[in-house]
Parts: structure tokens; sequence; C-alpha cells
């Protein structure tokens, strides 16, 4: 059992928990993810880690409650636990040697982009991040932002809420067109990666984005998350998740990740039928 | 020459039987096609007695040699014959720590019984049988009557298992024995491997499975879940951070092969692995009480002529498929799966497309809407002896389907080799070993479908035994 140590809920949908996984802690690295099931006859989902503590022997991650699982976990507080952490999985991001690098986050994907900003820190390069949110109420982890030694943090919600009102891709095309950047990485729901890939292209930008098919194992076995990158078959959890941004099959990945929304739709209003404790 | 009983060896040679083989009691198609439990009922007590009583007790039996762990076979089945289930299920348990499983799994047709006396007039003793009788009877007893194997005294020496598949586990049963710590380090968040995740309830039901594992947790071995070598530690790490003295390396070959045809990954497209991993380690058949999904496809094509095709087929039966197909280029008596395996996947409905080869999966707004096929016709004897398939021109035909599941094998996973870069592989990614087991690596064992690639349940064990002897010998080595 891994208890959990820490929870915070970081908007309306957003939560963040923490376990105690001195295993996985230690060995963890930006843009790795673990999985995770909560209980005996629950799913194993894969989560990104959002920050982790190799001393104190603490991950944690950040989710959106969007099915039963999320909704689940959205409701579990310090002194619960989850069955089964695994990890860490994938391969971790590449952050040496980049020069001035620029990483986006979407929406949850910030969760992800902050251990990417800081490792890239970390290891020398010239950061600039992007965060972009729907409005000011979604966007998250901008205190943990500030805190790093960044170039610049541009924040854009849709509604002009916070910082600027646009869509992420109007200062990364700007920062590609004033060629201040070497480097760029997308993270957050794929139809923003595509726009991002599809932004920086023009310019020659080398982009990694970070992908979240759908996984049952996250290790190789079951072949879910297989995705087309450069016209090849990959699978996210060993191949990835990260994946050259200008050669993956955007359009085949979204309609992967729709599989099972009907039945997950079921899931989630049997769950919450069965659960008032929350209403 | 394995050990033989004495006392069955001085038993008087008994008359060849008249009698016919004790067929095996099981559920109708039409009632067992339509749920996930057990197809087969397995013997009464009198129908094993009568079933052991058709055994020659051969002076010198050959049905021993068939077997992959050389089970003395003679020996337990003439303790069955004397009524004495207790000694008959220690000779077992003597070399398989897994009856229950291996009594319905293992491939006895092409081991032990084909080399029976009996089947070259007729029908062989029904050995497989008589093991999962004796292994369900040792787990219907109370756990202080239940056979544990003893245990030797503490060696002082700690081994690393990885994988809780059969290699690890026939390795961790044998290893305890001669009185080494036990650790098995499985990915999974359950043990057993392909016996948990891959082979299905209605063939294998997953409580005998966690029975015969708890078994060896009575013998002292610990079993560690979540546990990824080669991401949560390195193999190097177990020997030095973690102090082990010696690893065993059994984490199979559980990648998932594609045919690379247009359309594959287009959604109702599943991998095997996938499909019963959902159904059976996370027991989809249930959702919404399980949390996990799968498609119930109405028309499911499975490409495949294994016992993974065969299994994949009569799950997409029993999630409620209106019709499942059986895709496979070869005709059916080249197929690799066994013969209990495709009698019972036809008896439930199953249509066989032989001699046809898949081309292209068609979509329509991502989703499986049919497939293309082309029709074989068999050619000459190819590399493995068997005719080989070839095409047949303009033959191509529509195969109306919402699902397809690709049953055509599995490869090496890399996560452990990976960050082991002085554990040599073939140029598959596959364990490179000698006859005792050992890897490049010093202290280092490997065995099963990860040196092998796709086999059976008991070659995996044979091969786990054997490396627990090299082991033992290596550390009484390393010691000195």
């Amino acid at each position: 059992m891994f208890p959990i140590v820490h929870a915070r809920q970081l908007s309306d949908s957003v939560f963040e928990l923490g376990v105690q996984a001195p295993a996985i802690a230690a060995k963890a690295k930006a843009g790795q993810f673990l999985m995770l099931r909560i209980a005996e006859g629950g799913e194993r989902i894969p989560l990104t880690f959002s920050d982790w503590s190799a001393k104190e022997g603490w991950i944690r991650f950040i989710f959106m409650r969007v099915g039963k699982t999320t909704h689940h976990l959205s409701h579990l507080c310090v002194g619960d636990s989850l069955a089964d952490v695994v990890g860490p999985l994938g391969v971790p991001t590449h952050v040496e040697g980049i020069g001035r690098a620029v990483v986006v986050g979407g929406g949850v994907g910030a969760a992800v982009a902050y251990p990417v900003a800081r490792a890239m820190c970390d290891a020398g390069a010239e950061v600039t991040v992007i965060v972009g949110a729907r409005n000011a109420d979604l966007l998250i982890l901008e205190d943990e932002f500030r805190a790093l030694p960044l170039k610049e943090l541009i924040i854009t919600t849709d509604d002009g809420s916070a910082g600027r009102k646009d869509l992420v891709t109007a200062p990364l095309k700007e920062l590609c067109e004033a060629r201040a950047v070497d480097h760029a990485m997308a993270i957050g729901p794929v139809i923003m990666m595509k726009f991002c890939a599809a932004t920086t292209r023009e310019f020659g930008v080398p982009t990694v984005v970070s992908l979240n098919p759908i996984m049952v194992d996250g290790t190789g076995m079951c072949g879910a998350c297989r995705c087309t990158v450069g016209g090849e078959t990959k699978f996210g959890c060993v191949d990835g998740p990260d994946f050259d941004g200008h050669q993956v099959d955007f359009e085949e990945l979204m309609n992967r990740q729709r599989v099972y929304n009907d039945l997950e739709r079921e899931a989630d209003a049997d769950y919450s039928r069965k659960c008032s404790c929350h209403q | 020459m394995p050990p033989v009983d004495e006392t069955a060896a001085d038993r008087p040679r008994r008359k060849p039987s008249r009698a016919p083989r004790t067929p095996m009691p099981e559920r109708s198609a039409i009632e067992r096609a339509r749920d996930f439990d057990e197809v087969t009922l397995g013997y009464t007590e009198e129908m094993a007695r009568a079933e052991a009583e058709r055994c020659l007790q051969c002076k010198v039996p050959t049905c021993i040699e068939g077997c992959p762990v050389n089970i003395d076979i003679k020996s337990f089945i003439g303790h069955m014959i004397e009524g004495d289930y207790t000694n008959a299920v220690s000779v077992l348990k003597e070399r398989n720590a897994l009856p229950a499983v291996c009594g319905r799994v293992c491939p006895q047709e092409e081991q032990c019984e084909s080399r029976c006396v009996l089947a070259k007039k007729g029908e062989s003793v029904a050995i497989g049988r008589l093991e999962r009788w004796l292994g369900d009877f040792d787990l219907t007893c109370e756990l202080e009557h239940r056979c544990i194997p003893q245990v030797g005294p503490d060696s002082g020496k700690r081994v690393a298992i990885v994988g809780s598949g059969p290699a690890g586990l026939a390795c961790a049963g044998e290893l305890r024995r001669f009185g080494h710590a036990v650790t098995i380090f499985e990915s999974l968040h359950a043990t057993g491997g392909v016996l948990t995740y891959g082979i299905p309830e209605f063939r294998l039901p997953k409580h005998i499975v966690q029975a015969e594992v708890g078994l060896l947790e009575e013998m002292g071995v610990e079993i560690r879940c979540d546990m990824v070598i080669g991401a949560t530690y390195t193999l190097d790490e177990l020997m030095t951070a973690e102090g082990y003295d010696a690893v065993f390396v059994g984490n199979g070959a559980g990648l998932p092969v594609f045919m690379n045809i247009p359309g594959e990954n287009l959604n109702g497209v599943y991998s095997a692995n996938e499909f019963l991993t959902r159904v059976n380690l996370m027991r989809a058949y249930e959702f919404p009480k399980a949390d996990t999904p799968v498609m119930r496809g109405r028309k499911v094509a499975v490409v495949g002529g294994g016992n993974v095709a065969m299994d994949s087929a009569r799950t997409a039966k029993r999630l409620g498929a209106e019709e499942v197909f059986l895709v496979y280029r070869r005709t059916a008596d080249e197929m690799p799966a066994r013969k209990e395996e495709v009698h019972h996947a036809r008896e439930e409905g199953v249509e066989f497309k032989m001699l046809c080869s898949p081309e292209a999966i068609l979509g329509s707004d991502g989703w499986v809407t049919g497939m293309t096929a082309t029709r074989m016709e068999l050619g000459e004897p190819d590399a493995s002896g068997r005719r080989a398939p070839v095409c047949v021109m303009d033959s191509e035909f529509v195969i109306d389907c919402d699902t397809v599941i690709m049953a055509i094998g599995t490869r090496a996973n890399p996560l452990l080799t990976q960050t082991t870069p002085d554990l040599e592989v073939s140029n598959r990614g596959y364990v490179v070993v000698d006859e005792n087991g050992a890897t490049s690596k010093p202290g280092v064992f490997a065995g099963g479908d990860i040196v092998t690639g796709s086999a059976t349940v008991i070659l995996a064990m044979g091969a786990g035994k054997r490396a627990a002897r090299s082991i033992d010998e290596w550390l009484a080595g390393a010691a000195g």
C-alpha cells in the first residue's frame, strides 16, 4: 500500500496528490510517469510526475477529474492510501545541452511542464515557459513557475481573465519569429500539442511533445498506447512518452483516446450514483 | 534416469487395461460460452481412481521422459491406485510446484501422454487430468494438511527473481528447497505472469493460480508486486544496493507483435495481450463493477492459430459477440494450438477461416468496419517443416467485423535488457544463456520466454528449475 501524504485542490476539477514511494522517488526524472491503481477492482491509469523528493521519499502527480478513477482519486485525503503505484516509467525528457528552450504547458499539462522546465533550468538551459488555461480559475502552479529561474513566464487564458487573452500558440509563434528559442517542448491536450508543433514547424524549431495515450500495464505489454510517429508504430509507454512533435500523427492519437468515452461515462455515472458522501 | 520410487518398482506388473480413457466432464458449449466459469469440471474421486487403474505401472516407464520437469508419473499414479493421495501429491510436488495449474494447461498429449505405452494401441492414461485432480485435492485440504515441500536449511544466500510467471515460480520453489532466501519482483499488481494476465479464467481459474502461488509463500518465498526491474530497480542495483547474491530473470516475452498492415491502429484493433489483460487481469467482463472497460465486439476477427488466438476467440464469444472468426493463413492441421482448445473453440461456435491472410483493416470514422484478406494455399514445407502458405492470385475478399484481435505472437520486453548493458541478448532481444541457464553476466541466470521466445508454461517451469540448480551450484562456488 502507498500512503497518501499530500493532497490539495488546485482548481475546481484539478487536484494534486502525493504518495510515499521511496524506491520510485529515488529514480524519478522529469517527463516520466507512474501507473496507479486505487484499490482492488480499480483500473490502472498512467499519470506523469509533477514533483518528487528522493530525500523525503515522496512523489506527486496532478490530475483532472474526468472519469470514475480520477473522480475517486479526488475524494482521497492524507491518511488514505493507494493499492498500487508503479514507476518510474517511460524515457525521461531530454533536458541536457538544449540552449534556449520554450516549454508550453496547456491546462493540466502545466503539471508536467513544471518539472520539465525545472530540469532544463538545472541543466543550464535558458527557459521560457508558456502556461495556458481556459480561464484564471483553471490556471495551475503559477507560484511554482515563478519560483524557477526562468527567462520569462508567459500566461495566456482563452478569456483574458489572467495574463494575455490568447492561445499558447500566439506567444510561441512570436518567440519563433524572434529566433529566441532553439528547442520547444509542448505538454497538454492533443489538439494544443498538434497546433504547437504546427507553429514551430515552419521555423524549423525542434519540438518534443509528451503524449498521453491510453495504457493498461504501462510496461510495453499491451500495446494499447501505440501511436504513429514518422510513419512507424511506437509504444507510448516504453518508446515515449516524449516524441518528435513534427512526426506524430495527432489525428490518430485523438481518435484512439476516445475509444472508451462512452464506457467511461457509464462507469463515472455509476460511481457518482453510489458515492453521495461528497455531494 | 529420474529416481524411481522403490515401492512402485516392486509392484507387480499390471495387465494391459481394456477400459477406455475416462472422459473429462465438461459443461455444455451452449452453457459455458456465456460465462467465464471453468469449462472442464475435473474428475471425481471415482473417475480419478478408475483412470489411475488404467496405468500399467510399466517396469521402465517411458512417460517420465516426456515430461519437461521429469515428474515421477509412475510413482504418483501408483500411490493413487492405492488411494494414498497424500503421497501421490508429494511425489508430484517433488518436481512441480504448480500441479493444479499444469494439470490444466500443459500440452500433455505432446509430452508425457504421447510416450504412454497405452497410446501405441489406444488411448494413453490421462496423466494431465490425474495431475489436475491431485493438485485440486491438495488445494481443497486445510492448509496444515497441504503438501508444502520441505525447505532446506538456511544457506545465508539471497536470490532475486524477476517475474512471477511460470519460470520464476518454479525457480523460486526449487531455490527454497536448497535453503536460499528468495524474493520475487513482479511488475504487475498481481502474481502469476501469463497464468494471470494471459490464460482466461474459464481455462485456468485465477483462484487456483493464487492458491498455488500462496503455497510458495508458505515455503518462505517473498513476493514484491509493483516492481519493474529495469525501472524501479536496475538488475545491477539488485546485486549491489539490494544485496542479492544471484538473480534469475524470468520476465517473459511480453511485447505484442502486430502485422504492420494498414488500419492496425484503428479503434477496435487489439493485441491479444491487451484484450486478454483487460479481461483476465483487470476483469473487464465485470465492468462496470470492475473499472476497466473492454470493447464488446459484435463481429470479431481473431488473427492467429495458437492457444492465445483460441483464448481470444473464446473470450470474445463470452463477451457476447454474435460471430467470432478465427483467421489463420495455414490449415487447422498446422495450427500450433492444442487440439483440445481448437475442439472447444469450434464447439462454442468460433468460425474457422483457414488459409486466409489479412491484408488490411478497413475503417470508417476511425473505427474498424472490416478486414480484407487473401486466400492462401499450401506450398512446399518451410523451415518449420510445415507447408508454407502461398497467396492465391486475385482472391482478396472482405470479412465483415467491428473488432480485430492480433494473436500472432510476442517479442522480448526491452525494459530490463536495455538497462543492463553487459547482459548479452540475441539480435531479437532475447537473453542468451548456456545449457545451465547462465547468462553472460556472472551471477545472473535466465529462463522461460525471455530466453526461448513464446513457449509453454511447463517449458518455462523446466527452465526455471534447471536455472535454480545452476544458481545453487554457483552460490556454493561463489562462497568458496
